[in-house]
């Protein structure tokens, strides 16, 4: 199986496609271009795309483009999904105001 | 493909990756082993993204001050990656006397090593940021702080590295180095031997138990911090902030989030399954710090927080450092969660330090073997 931790090995110049200019992360609006791009800067996981890009940083946290991003990186790589990890999740479930979050102290009576 | 270069470096965080491109700057070959499936999923990418002097204890201070000079204004361009650096100030705030004290010593120490930092009271402080509560009464300022983002820069510097030809390495952990004829050369991975002439440990916490296969120590140990980020708002402030008693710090980023990290007290206690796992504590903990400070952030959402491991040093500053017991071994590790701000400093003297002999900042107060019992 091929591996991507050798991050050094040839995956072909970045050649553009008819359909870049896709909104995958609407979020955040990171293209598919973008997403490819960051792909041969060396950027082969999920979570290093997020960190690059912003992609599944936006309101819904990657709910929505998370498996797209993991699909875009299998066919660029040409590797497998089982490969990929998601990118990590994280707490609060959805966005929570400062002032909510911050009162979670509950009083005994 | 070949297992030698002219340089092995342990760790794909900010600190390895910088190195890394300033020593193929140079025309030298470089590998990074990287041990988990991620470039800079460590510290370099978990902190509060400071990029500060005022602060620092006075043996890091140079290097703090040489970086953000030298090296951050123009570091977006070098990298072809935007780090988003702000340089609009850092304000270190206080409400009571005993941080007036805190905050003054600080101040006092920067100040002897030339940097322009000074006190300001309640109605300076507000004049610079308005939003600021009136519990805050004192502040420390010092107008050439800023912040940048953490994930751009560790990742920027990778991609600036892999394309000078740096060899990274991930999923590749080190178990052991070995020295041949009395010189370092080897690093240990359960897939291959990789040699080398040279090797920097840079591996945060993982540096110690690394270190221990050649007989060297560094006094540290792991300690969680917690942060978290608001979804984008207007833009309010630019400055960087922290506190005397260091409770909570952050910025807003140039997306419009707040970044703010914090701590709940317990974490020295928190449970450790392998990875940083928030608590269901800190957050909350974190954003009552903040609304004190900022009321006006109290409909802020927060949509993310995580946590992450800083490599705490016994005496608070980082071990930069060639090891002459080992021809060929260097150390940078230790950062004890002020790492991000001078990490390009730090990568630039290390690379001038392994190539040339001596860094260009006079780094022998981080030495490794500085630590000495109490008298």
């Amino acid at each position: 199986m091929k591996s991507i931790n050798d991050r050094s090995q040839d995956i072909g110049p970045f050649v553009s496609q008819t359909d870049d200019g896709v909104i995958i992360c609407r979020c955040e609006e990171i293209t598919k271009g973008e997403i490819r791009q960051a792909i041969h800067d060396g950027m082969f996981t999920v979570n290093e795309i997020r960190r690059y890009l912003r992609s599944g940083m936006g309101l819904c946290q990657g709910q929505t483009c998370g498996r797209l991003v993991k699909n875009i990186v299998v066919q660029e790589l040409d590797v497998i999904p089982a490969q990929l990890d998601p990118a990590t999740s994280r707490s609060p479930m959805r966005p929570v105001e400062m002032k909510v979050l911050g009162n979670e102290e509950v009083t005994h009576v | 493909m070949s297992k030698h270069t002219d340089i092995i470096i342990i760790g794909g965080g900010i600190i390895g990756n910088a190195t890394a491109y300033y020593l193929a700057k140079k025309g030298l070959s470089v590998t990074v082993l990287e041990a988990s499936k991620d470039i800079g999923i460590g510290g370099s990418s978990r902190n509060g993204g400071g990029v500060r002097q005022s602060g620092r204890d006075t043996r890091e201070l140079p290097l703090a001050m040489w970086g953000i000079k030298n090296l951050w204004p123009g570091l977006s361009e070098e990298l072809g990656v935007d780090v988003e650096y702000i340089q609009k100030g850092n304000l270190r705030l206080g409400k009571t006397e005993a941080h007036q004290k805190i905050l003054q010593g600080l101040t006092d120490k920067a100040v002897s090593c030339g940097l322009d930092v000074r006190m300001i009271d309640g109605d300076e402080i507000r004049a610079i940021n308005p939003y600021l509560s009136d519990e805050v009464t004192c502040a420390s300022w010092c107008p050439t702080d800023g912040h940048a983002n953490p994930l751009t820069a560790t990742l920027g510097y990778y991609k600036k590295a892999r394309e000078l030809g740096v060899r990274f390495i991930t999923e590749s952990p080190c178990f052991e180095l070995r020295k041949i004829k009395g010189v370092i050369r080897q690093v240990v991975t359960p897939d291959a031997i990789y040699e080398a002439d040279k090797i920097l440990v840079a591996a945060g916490y993982d540096s110690r138990r690394l270190l221990a296969t050649v007989g060297i120590d560094v006094p540290m140990k792991p300690m969680k911090m917690e942060c978290l980020v608001t979804e984008a708002e207007p833009p309010m402030f630019l400055q960087m902030l922290g506190t005397a008693e260091a409770d909570f710090y952050g910025h807003q980023s140039k997306h419009g989030s707040f970044v703010f990290g914090g701590s709940s007290g317990l974490e020295p206690f928190n449970k450790d399954n392998g990875t940083p796992i928030s608590s269901s504590i800190g957050a909350s903990c974190t954003c009552r710090g903040i609304m004190k400070y900022f009321p006006a952030l109290a409909d802020a959402k927060i949509v993310r927080a995580w946590a992450g491991w800083l490599d705490d040093c016994a005496d608070k500053v980082p071990v930069i450092s060639p090891v002459e017991e080992v021809p060929g071994l260097y150390i940078a590790c230790a950062f004890s969660g002020h790492g991000f701000g001078i990490a390009p400093a730090a990568g630039y003297n290390i690379a001038e330090m392994m190539v040339d002999g001596q860094s260009i900042i006079d780094l022998s107060a981080l030495r490794y073997d500085r630590f000495k019992p109490k008298q």
